[in-house]
């Protein structure tokens, strides 16, 4: 492990407890940052769905669905391209700082997908889903664990290729062009909006279930008795 | 492996927490106050950066005259049923500003000008596109021909339905641009703008103007367009 483990005398009881700083600064600043951009961004960004709620032609259009304006951010069109626009970047500064970090501290280590992770997918997602034994925890992510997270980047970057492939067909012709075109690039956009959004629930759903000293070592860096250490 | 206090880690834990103060300044757009300013700085970055990614010779993408959109199923603004009123007989560009030849000049005049053709793809700001067939002559010819100073930044123009917008010079000067009077080969209908509006394949939809009355070289912008003054970008090349 690259992170560093200390033990915690408590002088009360004598109990010692181990502590290991699972998430650096600029990864926690980043998580909450980008959490922050993303409920914006997918906020404005069905908002100007509103506009023109559908993939196909304007002329007859057929309206895919009627978004409702109360789950939606920016009140109006230009109100939500002031949201989109301005967030945007924040978006994509803490995704290329993470990544940046990640990269260069080498801390991806412990949470980038590789294909040794393959074989261990299966038990975990049998423990998960079908009631299967608890496979062993040896490192701070779980084979399932990194094929999320590892995804979740890979979203995060086809959303801003495709956005910027709908905001810059022009400029960016090529992008454009690899995305499928203007229409394909509109609707990879929304698509990738809903699997970003299929990983969030996700993402929540475990980290209620792993309780707050899970949640607390996103806030602090530190997390208290981490399997991968005790047993 | 190091040792420490229970109480020394708590107090760890609270500096540590204490760090992520910078998330909070986020909150500041949701202050009613500062969301305004704020987002019109956001906004604006990204027409700076617009400006800065857009590239005075890259072409837009054409399409063959299969790929056009069928007349009948290119779109029309709701207030483009209303007429505007334009007395075709009488109408003129009034043309002022920067310019060594100011005056009222005729579509005649205009249309001695070269001639081009596009098929190109008209984007609107609501996410819907078309591939239209334009026609007419390039701005940049006519602001050679009016003698325009581009050295001053804007083009603005001014419509019979009280309409304006207002153009970069680069964007102005780009090959692609037109003072359009033709539409699927024929005079643009009312609706589509007639006598003249612009297309412009490197801008978004709300920044090709129709039924123009008025076209002005500046250095100053007083106001930027009908759009834009009401919260939309003011650059949005595409």
């Amino acid at each position: 492990m690259s992170t560093q483990a200390i033990a915690i005398d408590d002088p009360k009881t004598g109990e010692v407890t181990e502590a290991v700083y699972e998430h650096p600064l600029i990864v926690r600043l980043c998580h909450w940052i980008n959490a922050i951009a993303l409920f914006v961004m997918v906020g404005s960004g069905l908002q100007i769905f509103r506009a023109f709620p559908s993939f196909g032609a304007k002329i007859p259009q057929k309206d895919l669905i009627h978004w409702p304006k109360a789950f939606a951010l920016g009140g109006w069109l230009g109100g939500a391209l002031q949201w989109h626009l301005t967030f945007m970047w924040i978006y994509m500064a803490s995704g290329l700082v993470y990544v940046g970090y990640q990269l260069f501290s080498g801390n991806y280590k412990q949470v980038l997908f590789v294909p040794r992770d393959i074989p261990g997918m299966w038990p975990m997602v049998r423990h998960y889903f079908f009631f299967g034994p608890k496979p062993p925890e040896k490192e701070a992510y779980n084979p399932l664990q990194k094929q999320a997270y590892t995804s979740a980047i890979g979203l995060g970057v086809l959303s801003v290729l495709t956005g910027i492939a709908i905001w810059k067909p022009v400029q960016f012709s090529w992008l454009a062009w690899m995305m499928g075109g203007f229409h394909i690039a509109r609707l990879l956009h929304f698509l990738v909006m809903w699997a970003i959004l299929a990983f969030v629930f996700g993402h929540l759903v475990m980290v209620i279930l792993h309780g707050w000293n899970n949640f607390f070592s996103m806030l602090t860096g530190w997390k208290k008795n981490p399997e991968y250490l005790t047993k | 492996m190091n040792r420490i206090d229970s109480r020394k880690f708590k107090s760890m834990n609270r500096r540590e927490l204490f760090k992520l103060v910078p998330v909070v300044a986020l909150g500041a757009f949701a202050i009613p106050k500062f969301q305004k300013p704020l987002l019109k700085t956001g906004l604006g970055f990204s027409d700076w950066a617009s400006a800065k990614v857009f590239r005075k010779g890259h072409l837009a993408p054409t399409f063959s005259d299969s790929e056009l959109t069928p007349f009948d199923r290119f779109p029309l603004n709701t207030y483009d049923v209303d007429d505007p009123g334009v007395d075709f007989d009488k109408w003129t560009l009034t043309v002022a500003g920067e310019v060594r030849k100011p005056g009222d000049y005729t579509l005649a005049q205009i249309q001695a000008l070269p001639k081009i053709s596009q098929n190109a793809r008209h984007v609107c700001v609501e996410g819907w596109d078309v591939i239209g067939r334009y026609g007419g002559v390039r701005l940049s010819d006519f602001l050679n021909k009016i003698g325009a100073d581009t050295t001053a930044r804007f083009v603005t123009v001014e419509c019979a339905d009280d309409y304006y917008e207002s153009l970069d010079m680069a964007t102005a000067l780009h090959p692609q641009t037109l003072l359009c009077y033709e539409m699927y080969d024929r005079p643009l209908t009312r609706e589509h703008g007639a006598p003249l509006r612009l297309n412009i394949p490197t801008k978004i939809g709300y920044k090709q103007a129709k039924y123009l009355t008025d076209l002005k070289v500046t250095r100053v912008l007083d106001r930027v367009g009908y759009w834009e003054d009401q919260g939309y970008s003011e650059f949005y090349g595409l």
